[in-house]
């Protein structure tokens, strides 16, 4: 594997923005109930961190240290007022749906936390390929939500009837449940869990063990804090 | 090229100022750029909830023909008369700010829970053979969690509902916002909204509305988890459709044509 694909593939499994550095997760719950906005706002987010990346990096070499936050900010900010202008010119029904979410990709972790842990780095070419990386690798979790949401929230996917619905005469009652923002929680639990079944070395140290249930240990009890107040 | 020591007061100053009007300047350019298809944008959407409010779309076969059929008039609501008034420059959210332009409603009369209420209003009228054909009334009232946006159409005879849509509100999904649902919408097609004695007496009731009932023709079926939208949505028709609303307008129009 050549380190161009490596850095653009990456991110898509092995490190998931989503699954495995836990970013993003917000937009995540909040646009997934159909798939047709979902697909949009992958296309933006993907657009928005590669972009950014790529502008970042390229005047990294003159961004004084002290307010490089300031200029990533601007110009992340700046791109994504771009795609939700361009959003609300070509796709006003969609950018309706995903209201404020679009203009919240300034805040999505995924897009300051590449340009500052790749972009301020690296040259502008693969910076570039990182973000689209990690744009892909976001896409495919939030792709999996929509399809999962939609289909088993409205019967549907992309509007397109699988399940016949109990109204229409069919057989499949929709279950509301995956329409709301929690289902993604749960699924997004299952995907990483899938994902770290399949990939061993994502498994994280655990920070705190169960101690043992032993009767005879009985351990001094930590002076309370309200004790320590008292005295 | 000398090295440039980056972190200089002198090159922090002009990193920033640099790239601010830079970004500025590049957002500007195409705000401006699609200020036109984003506003016509908004317009369409317009459009299309008021033609769908009466089912238009499909007797016509697209929104602008639809359109082509329907005039834009603006009414006193007091006088019940059309005035003459640009309907181009009209907007609801401006009249309700201008002082002499809406009347405050006290709490008998605020039937809907809309404080304000505009003295003028912006109505369509589709016409068919020279004649009107669907009368189609903005209407709006609080619902469970804001006020709900919607225009009601009403059929040639002035009493007999064709259709009912809204195109802003915050209620619930999947209980309130079912206020949106196709099926639901279908129902209000040919309810009453007028007793013999003239009394506003559709209403959204609780449950199903049975076809033995006296009362079939108006009342529509409730929406389950939704009684108090439900209740809004009925506070609003009895608004509208009285003599705070448009009563006057719809007594005048049964004896001049327009």
């Amino acid at each position: 594997m050549s380190k161009y694909s490596e850095i653009l593939f990456r991110p898509v499994f092995k490190e998931n923005p989503i699954a495995l550095q836990m970013l993003g997760i917000c937009s995540a719950l909040a646009v997934t109930s159909k798939l047709y906005p979902t697909l949009i706002m992958c296309v933006a987010l993907t657009v928005t961190v590669s972009l950014s990346n790529f502008f970042i990096s390229m005047i990294r070499n003159i961004t004084p240290s002290n307010i490089r936050i300031i200029v990533q900010m601007t110009i992340i900010s700046s791109l994504v007022i771009l795609v939700d202008q361009a959003l609300k010119a070509y796709d006003y029904e969609t950018s309706k749906t995903l209201s404020v979410f679009v203009g919240l990709i300034i805040t999505n972790c995924i897009v300051m936390g590449r340009a500052e842990a790749f972009a301020m780095q690296n040259p502008p070419g693969v910076s570039f390929l990182d973000g689209f990386g990690n744009g892909l690798g976001y896409s495919v979790i939030l792709i999996i939500l929509g399809t999962i949401r939609e289909l088993f929230g409205t019967g549907t996917i992309l509007e397109y009837e699988i399940f016949p619905l109990v109204q229409n005469g069919g057989w499949y009652v929709p279950n509301n449940f995956f329409l709301l923002p929690p289902v993604s929680f749960i699924l997004i639990g299952l995907i990483i869990w899938a994902l770290r079944a399949w990939q061993k070395d994502q498994i994280e140290e655990p920070e705190f063990k169960m101690s043992q249930n032993s009767p005879e240990v009985v351990p001094n009890p930590p002076p309370t804090p309200s004790s320590k107040v008292a005295s | 090229m000398p090295k440039i020591n980056k972190d200089s007061t002198l090159n922090i100053t002009l990193v920033g100022i640099g790239l601010c009007l830079l970004c500025s300047a590049i957002i500007s350019f195409i705000a401006i750029q699609l200020r036109s298809v984003q506003e016509n944008n908004v317009v369409l959407d317009m459009q299309k909830k008021i033609v769908s409010s009466a089912g238009l779309e499909k007797i016509y076969g697209s929104v602008e023909n639809a359109m082509s059929n329907i005039k834009t008039l603006i009414i006193d609501l007091d006088k019940g008369e059309i005035v003459d008034i640009n309907p181009e420059s009209y907007e609801l959210a401006k009249e309700l700010r201008e002082d002499g332009k809406y009347k405050f409603l006290s709490a008998e009369e605020d039937v809907a829970s809309i404080k304000k209420r505009e003295k003028y209003s912006k109505i369509y009228i589709e016409y068919k053979d020279n004649e009107i054909n669907t009368l189609i009334l903005p209407v709006r009232g609080y619902g469970l969690w804001g006020i709900l946006y919607g225009y009601l159409a009403i059929e040639g005879d002035f009493n007999t509902v064709a259709g009912l849509e809204f195109y802003e509100h915050k209620e619930t999904p999947g209980l309130g916002a079912e206020i949106d649902n196709p099926k639901w919408k279908a129902l209000w097609k040919g309810k009453k909204i007028y007793q013999e004695n003239g009394e506003v007496s559709l209403k959204v009731i609780k449950g199903s509305v049975l076809k033995s009932s006296n009362n079939f023709n108006y009342e529509i079926d409730g929406l389950s988890g939704a009684t108090l939208t439900c209740n809004g949505v009925s506070n609003l028709i009895a608004y509208w459709m009285g003599n705070d609303g448009f009563l006057n307008f719809i007594n005048n129009l049964q004896k001049i044509d327009v």
